[in-house]
């Protein structure tokens, strides 16, 4: 178990102050300057070699999206544009980091912005969260009248700004060309690719958007060294993360712990243990509503990291943790996302516009055993027809949960049908 | 030039294009609904995805650009296994009202889904109805076949220039609309239709009129106006049903403005279909013979210097060329192709056309616009304005008050003293001109027809000579023409001869009896309460101001009911083709004038239109090269006499009636209440 | 949604922002750069929709011609956006998160608690105005499931029961504490930290957490 000496977050119960004399209590600001000194490429290097991945959901390499940014302008600004977006079912971490400890996440912005030579980061908090953006926007206030960003920022020579810009629930702002897009004043509809953001992003111009935790961990990573951080975990899935656990556990809860650490640790030590125990356990959706569950037997022993959940077809994503026991019904659980999905679907590309609101129809009649067992199969299809088809990952994201339910609890369904069958030959 | 593998063929293709423009280069197919070549790419429908070697997923070939050294493949299983998962996904909301659809039979939805799709639907849930929306008298929706392609948003932002449509809404919900139900307001909205890929948008007042299979498509040449867009005619029996552009790049790209389109019920409407002989006051009906006759009548009685000839803007170079002749073998110099009173000088090729071309708009980076609206005189010369405005570094003015062009205008004055500080550098423009690499200034009737006119021609001379905007290949003086027959009319010297007297010389001889008789081949655009107590002959086909004031009139033929040819204000000759016959009594208009000059005893020396084309040809030949333009050469033109101060006032003051087919159309009258009364104050002429 | 077919609501002829309001507008717009007031709209609709209770066509007509924008660009932002009520809602909007995680700690429970309280339907304003209710998806709150927005505020670690506490608040015109219903300190779990246990509560975030704005 990790150590509370190796936590990077260590106020996301607001044990201490959030403001910036609490701030400064924890170490952030902390001669940030100093760490500025070595200059923007020795700051990616860094990070490079701290092996971080995005914390967001797709874990990409965080050193090597930085290092995509252009190290000569050609005239045209480049921007850092923070995801604090958090809607993916399941996860409220960064929520945590936005409200309790902000500072983290500003310190985080001037020098994740300086190593990109960014000249200005705007954080895209998602609407629902007014408290969090109220806390966020009295601390990038604070930050201004101390001097730490801004003109000169934090005595380093380098002038850089950090605004709040509040979006107004669309879980589609998340991904990070609508996100983009929203703050541009449009609706959230995410952009075809390439261009890719570093090349022509916020206002055309060269953009790097990383999530809140993403960011918030940078200036600690550069405190520490690489090597503590890339020390932790196991290879290539190194660091801590911070994990949202929820649904029927006895203590759902955040938690900052060492990537890779066992579920069933997590759960067990963290969170109180499964509701009824665990063998009371039914499945897990292991990171957020956009990866595919785990049954029981595969949750015994597995890893909570990227690479360790992708070897049994699932993911990390946020590294939100459903928990449902053996009460729930696994087919209305997944029908709930379908709704979320079709909810959200921006429009904008006929797979995701039609196919969402299809598949929700369906899995609607699957809930009541209203179908035929072939149209398992059908729905699968369906579902196949989505991923990979579409401009953004929303259209995979919505067919995963579903061909997950398929994949380990298909005679589930196949049961459902027949009791309704059953059913309507009685009546 | 990036070399790339399509479908195991490799090819060359041009850097910087899409892979769906590779792959028809390489001759494959791609289908789609929202990527259109004139739009900006949207990528949202998902149809054209192909297969790139080594990519984890199928890329829309719209969107992506080509590189060195992809492998493409456009007919593999993932291929198939895509387009018809999305025909399938278009399809389920999709209502299947294909047999009371007016796009049936035209429609891409319906054609991809024959080559694309499968035979039957795996859909049983309830479809989705969207509320139509009211886009205005002349585009229909029926937005539950709306398969959300935005071509028709991109269209309307981006050509067009207007920026009422959007999609509200998100997901299953997003709609097309206005939000609030404003209309369209642009020239331009017909070609919302054309582009709409399904039945969502379609013409309204073509509802359920026909099948496209039932229609006879005749290609011709709108004269709406002086551009010259190609179009095809679709009739059925003796009825033009409805008018389509053509595309022709370097006229119309594909774009037809809402008058030359949808004016078709006016072709219907207060026809001439026989000769009528005025008589105790009063028109009658009466036969060839006897209007001839009466003509011939009161031409003996009379002299050719006592007689005139107008023509009107919609007439064949063939009938002003006959008209032009008889003229002369009557021994009147007295003909006059500028009904308007525009004084441009038939002289100098150069002092009237539009030099630039159209096509040359696309190179101009400073425009200066002079008593001119282009987007009522010209909408698809405005849209390529426009077109030329988005790519960024054109800066565009007006000498003379423009609404709203939708690109931004900078107004340097009212009338000619500001016109005149150009020519002598006195502004700022001047010299934007000069140092422009192709600069342009586009001189409208606004600025010309009035008695100051010849003047204005002179002081727009000295302004290009002085900005040095006529230089090695480019000649960055245009005239824009309203009137579809003003060039070639100028090109055949349909203006006074020696001795003659002009537009204006008619009418005043005619108030003071100097002039007997005045002869109106489609004119209708002159005060008719000017032409005294002359014996008026009116020969043309819709009953409006001059056949209201004739003693005879004599039947002819709409452009859709003849072949005749068309010179735009590019000086581009093109044809103009018979769709359907005249009806009743009309005929083709040079023949009538063939016949009446027999009567006349001055018989015109040819029996058909290729024995007059063989003479117009000789005498005229540019004539004869069908789509081509000749470059005019530069020289000295204009008149002299002092311009006044008067402002230059628009040559259009309502584009949706301008000449008789536009006045008798029921669907222009609706266009004028909804789109021009309410933006005048509920007040305006309806003449143009 | 399909909100833009809406056309029960009757909207005002005008609108126009309060001086202070405009204050505001001008440090919104100040934000992003030079020609880039597009960015504003968002928080503009928002300023709007907090001056007028709910979002009227009016206003996102004004805030077009403030930030030089088609109105159509602001029609299609309005009804993108959940966020932006385009009919008129209680003075206190309620919305239960619907989704899966809340949904497992028994969301429906609320829903069905507040349907029968209030006896209004979803979207429905109670006859005194007070109350109206809203599903809505994941709000991001799940390890304090199941909970509810009022407004801007979070309430959290909710029954019925609790949930009812906190409406009584509301309708006796108090300031009911946000944040968990439970005892619980934010996402904290139960009955005292696993993790960071030596660091003492220094912080009373009852500070933040009472009375929202």
């Amino acid at each position: 178990m990790l150590q509370d000496k190796d936590r990077i977050f260590k106020n996301i119960y607001c044990q201490d102050d959030w403001r910036l004399a609490g701030a400064r209590r924890r170490g952030i600001w902390d001669n940030t300057k100093a760490l500025l000194e070595v200059g923007p490429d020795k700051i990616i290097d860094e990070i490079k070699a701290s092996e971080l991945r995005g914390r967001g959901g797709a874990g990409f390499p965080t050193g090597m999206k930085w290092s995509f940014m252009p190290k000569q302008s050609d005239g045209r600004p480049s921007y850092l544009v923070v995801n604090a977006d958090e809607s993916e079912p399941g996860t409220c971490k960064d929520r945590e980091i936005l409200r309790f400890d902000p500072h983290m996440l500003i310190e985080g912005c001037l020098v994740g912005g300086f190593a990109m030579r960014c000249v200005a980061a705007y954080i895209y908090i998602r609407g629902e969260f007014y408290q969090e953006a109220m806390h966020l926007q009295a601390a990038i206030d604070e930050a201004y009248d101390a001097g730490l960003i801004g003109k000169n920022a934090s005595g380093s020579g380098y002038d850089f700004d950090v605004y709040l810009h509040r979006g107004a629930g669309a879980y589609i702002c998340g991904e990070e060309s609508a996100l983009i897009e929203s703050l541009e004043g449009k609706k959230g509809q995410p952009r075809l690719k390439p261009p890719f953001p570093a090349a022509v992003g916020l206002y055309g111009c060269p953009t790097t958007v990383n999530n809140v935790e993403t960011i918030a961990v940078t200036p600690t990573i550069l405190r520490r060294g690489a090597s503590w951080f890339a020390g932790l975990g196991r290879p290539k899935n190194v660091g801590t993360k911070l994990f949202c656990v929820s649904g029927h556990v006895n203590k759902p809860c955040n938690v900052e712990e060492e990537m890779g650490i066992p579920l069933r640790e997590l759960i067990d030590k963290h969170c109180g243990g499964v509701r009824g125990g665990w063998d009371n356990l039914l499945a897990v959706i292991p990171g957020g509503s956009s990866v595919p569950m785990l049954p029981k037997h595969i949750c015994d022993d597995i890893l909570m990291d990227f690479d360790s959940l992708r070897a049994v077809q699932s993911g990390l994503g946020t590294a939100a943790v459903i928990v449902m026991d053996k009460s729930t019904d696994l087919i209305e659980a997944i029908t709930r996302f379908a709704h979320f999905y079709m909810h959200e679907s921006c429009g904008q590309c006929t797979p995701c516009r039609e196919g969402t609101g299809w598949m929700f129809r369906i899995m609607t009649r699957f809930v009541k055993g209203n179908a035929d067992p072939s149209e398992i199969d059908m729905l699968l299809d369906i579902s196949k027809q989505i991923e990979g088809h579409t401009i953004c990952a929303l259209g995979d994201a919505a067919a995963w949960p579903i061909q997950g339910l398929m994949r380990h609890f298909r005679p589930v369904v196949e049961e459902r049908m027949r009791a309704f069958r059953g059913r309507q030959a009685a009546e | 030039m990036p070399k790339m593998t399509i479908d195991g063929i490799e090819i060359e293709v041009p850097a910087g294009i899409t892979v769906l423009q590779a792959c028809e280069l390489a001759g494959k197919e791609i289908p789609r609904f929202c990527y259109h070549e004139r739009l900006s790419v949207a990528g949202n429908c998902r149809m054209c995805l192909v297969e790139q070697e080594k990519a984890p997923k199928p890329i829309a070939s719209c969107a992506m650009p080509v590189a060195e050294g992809m492998v493409i493949k456009t007919d593999s299983p993932i291929v198939q296994k895509a387009r018809k998962g999305v025909m399938e996904f278009l399809l389920i909301n999709h209502p299947l009202d294909c047999p009371i659809c007016d796009q049936g039979g035209e429609c891409d939805l319906q054609d991809q889904a024959m080559a694309f799709g499968k035979s039957f639907s795996r859909y049983q849930e309830e479809k989705r109805a969207v509320t139509d929306k009211d886009f205005g008298p002349l585009v229909k929706t029926e937005m539950t076949r709306c398969i959300q392609c935005t071509r028709c948003i991109r269209f309307a932002t981006e050509v067009a220039g207007v920026e009422v449509l959007g999609a509200v809404s998100r997901g299953e919900h997003m709609e097309v609309t206005t939000y609030v139900e404003k209309g369209i307001a642009s020239e331009l909205s017909g070609n919302l239709i054309d582009l709409c890929p399904v039945g969502a948008l379609t013409s309204k007042p073509y509802a359920f009129t026909a099948r496209p299979w039932e229609l006879t498509k005749t290609e011709s040449i709108d004269v709406s106006d002086a551009v010259g867009v190609n179009v095809r005619i679709d009739s059925r029996g003796r009825e033009v049903l409805r008018i389509l552009p053509r595309i022709n790049e370097d006229v119309n790209e594909e774009w037809l403005a809402d008058k030359g389109r949808f004016w078709v019920d006016g072709l219907r409407r207060q026809r001439l279909d026989r000769p009528f002989i005025r008589e105790n006051g009063k028109l009658r009906a009466a036969s060839w013979a006897e209007a001839f006759d009466a003509i011939a009548a009161r031409m003996k009685a009379s002299e050719g210097r006592r007689m005139a000839a107008i023509a009107g803007d919609q007439v064949d170079a063939e009938s002003l060329f006959a008209l032009k002749e008889l003229m002369t073998a009557l021994g009147s110099p007295n003909i006059d192709c500028r009904q308007d009173g525009a004084q441009l000088d038939a002289g100098s090729r150069a002092s009237y056309l539009f030099n630039s071309t159209i096509a040359g708009i696309d190179r101009a980076d400073a425009i200066l616009l002079v008593g001119s609206n282009p987007r009522w005189e010209a909408p698809v010369i405005n849209a390529r304005i426009r077109k030329r405005y988005l790519k960024g570094g054109l800066k565009v003015a007006s000498v003379g008050a423009v609404g709203d062009l939708t690109y931004p205008v900078e107004i340097l004055g009212a009338g000619p003293e500001t016109l005149a500080d150009l020519a002598k550098g006195n502004h700022s423009f001047a010299e934007a001109l000069k140092n422009a690499k192709a600069p342009m200034i586009i001189l409208g009737q606004g600025a010309l027809a009035r008695p100051d006119g010849a003047a204005i021609l002179t002081l727009a001379r000295k302004l290009a000579e002085a900005a040095n905007v006529v230089r090695d290949g480019w000649n960055g003086f245009n005239v824009l023409h309203t009137a579809a027959a003003r060039v070639a009319g100028l090109e055949l010297g349909f203006v006074p001869q020696a001795g003659g007297r002009d537009v204006n010389g008619i009418l005043e001889g005619a108030q003071k009896g100097e002039i007997d008789i005045v002869y109106l081949l489609a004119a209708d655009e002159i005060d008719t309460n000017r032409l005294g107590s002359a014996f008026v002959i009116y020969q043309g086909h819709h009953g409006d101001r001059g056949a209201h004031r004739a003693d005879v009139v004599l039947p002819g033929a709409a452009y859709t009911e003849k072949d005749g040819t068309y010179m735009n204000t590019e000086g581009r000759a093109q044809l103009g083709r018979l769709a359907i016959f005249p009806p009743g009594d009309a005929k083709a208009d040079w023949s009538i004038l063939r016949a009446l000059s027999e009567v006349l005893g001055k018989k015109l020396g040819y029996d058909n239109l290729d024995q007059l084309r063989r003479k117009l040809y000789q005498a005229f030949p540019r004539f004869q090269r069908i789509g081509a333009i000749e470059p005019a050469a530069w020289g000295s033109f204009g008149g002299s006499g002092e311009a006044t101060r008067d402002a230059f006032k628009p040559a259009v003051s309502n584009y949706y009636m301008t000449d008789p087919i536009s006045r008798a159309s029921a669907t222009m009258a609706q266009c004028t209440e909804r789109f021009v009364l309410p933006a005048a104050g509920g007040k305006t002429g309806t003449h143009g | 949604m399909s909100a833009a077919a809406n056309t029960d609501v009757v909207q005002p002829d005008s609108f126009a922002f309060t001086p202070e309001n405009l204050e505001k507008v001008k440090k919104i717009v100040a934000k992003y750069p030079e020609g880039r007031q597009g960015s504003a709209v968002m928080p503009l609709l928002d300023l709007a929709q907090r001056q007028h209770g709910w979002l009227p066509r009016a206003a996102m007509d004004e805030i077009a011609r403030l930030l030089d924008m088609a109105p159509i660009r602001v029609y299609e932002v309005a009804t993108f956006y959940t966020m932006y009520n385009l009919q008129p809602v209680g003075k206190y909007l309620i919305q239960v998160c619907r989704t899966t995680p809340c949904w497992l700690r028994g969301s429906d429970n609320l829903t069905d608690y507040l349907k029968q309280r209030l006896g209004v339907g979803m979207k429905e304003v109670t006859k005194d105005g007070l109350f109206s209710i809203m599903e809505v998806e994941c709000l991001g709150a799940c390890c304090n499931a199941p909970m509810v927005q009022i407004n801007d505020d979070f309430y959290e670690d909710l029954t019925p029961e609790t949930l009812g506490k906190v409406l009584d608040e509301l309708a006796a015109g108090r300031k009911p504490q946000t944040g968990p219903q439970n005892g619980r300190r934010a996402s904290m779990a139960e009955g005292g930290p696993t993790t960071l246990k030596d660091i003492p509560i220094s912080y009373d975030i009852s500070r933040d957490l009472t009375g929202g704005k």
